[in-house]
């Protein structure tokens, strides 16, 4: 491959890459901050969430939950 | 020039401008001129005086924390040839007039709902506030809100600023 073409096509390749990368700035961050964005914001979710850890991560701690892993408690 | 040579000159021209952004103000440059952002609110006079200029919005908690403190410091140092200058950066208008209404802070606020100051300032954080001596030059930057270190260390720079010969 001719000197010329590598380039090109390497410029072409950062080109795309970079058109696809964006900084979401401190002032942008309006959506972020949205109590809906909150992974814990329902509890009733919470709990089920951590009893499926639970059950399937038993070995590792299940999120602080105590137990043999059976998912029965 | 060849054809190869243009494409690869736009296409570095577009890589360049791409990864380029707007330059951060900073300490020892002048502070850009307010008039000139459309911003929403009356500006108050800044002309020959210290100024703080700092940026918040509605969702931000540290902000929240700051006004209590920022407007007793206006309330303080009002009459001394200091003004402080809040300048919202959200984009609709509902949350920022519900916050004023709720917090009455004692120093004006305006709205940047374009964020057009905001990205020419490059703010690092929210809040950041600005502190401008008595020619527009920039002096300080203080990124965040840690609570009385916050405001101790402004209040002593505004203080030193203002016994500064005009």
């Amino acid at each position: 491959m001719k000197s010329p073409r590598l380039l090109l096509l390497v410029l072409a390749g950062l080109t795309t890459l970079l058109a696809g990368c964006t900084t979401v700035h401190p002032w942008e961050r309006a959506a972020l901050a949205d109590y809906a964005m909150r992974p814990d914001r329902d509890p009733v979710h919470n709990t089920m969430m951590e009893h499926i850890y639970f059950s399937r991560e038993a070995s590792s701690g299940g999120r602080g939950v105590g137990g043999s892993g059976c998912g029965c408690n | 020039m060849s054809s190869p040579t243009k494409i690869i000159t736009g296409l570095a021209c577009a890589l360049a401008l791409a990864a380029s952004a707007p330059a951060e103000v900073k300490v020892g440059q002048p502070f850009p001129q307010l008039a000139g952002f459309a911003l929403e609110g009356a500006l108050p006079s800044l002309e020959g005086q210290v100024v703080l200029v700092d940026f918040w919005a509605t969702w931000c908690a540290p902000c929240k924390a700051s006004f209590p403190a920022y407007s007793e410091l206006a309330r303080e140092l009002a009459g001394r040839g200091f003004v402080l200058l809040a300048v919202s950066v959200d984009k609709t208008r509902g949350p920022y007039d519900e916050f004023l209404k709720r917090f009455a802070p004692a120093f004006p606020t305006v709205r940047d709902g374009a964020q057009k100051l905001v990205a020419e300032v490059q703010v690092p954080a929210m809040p950041t506030s600005y502190l401008i001596d008595r020619h527009g030059v920039l002096r300080s930057v203080h990124s965040g809100f840690h609570g009385a270190d916050t405001v101790r260390s402004l209040r002593e720079e505004i203080i030193r600023l203002l016994e500064e010969k005009p």
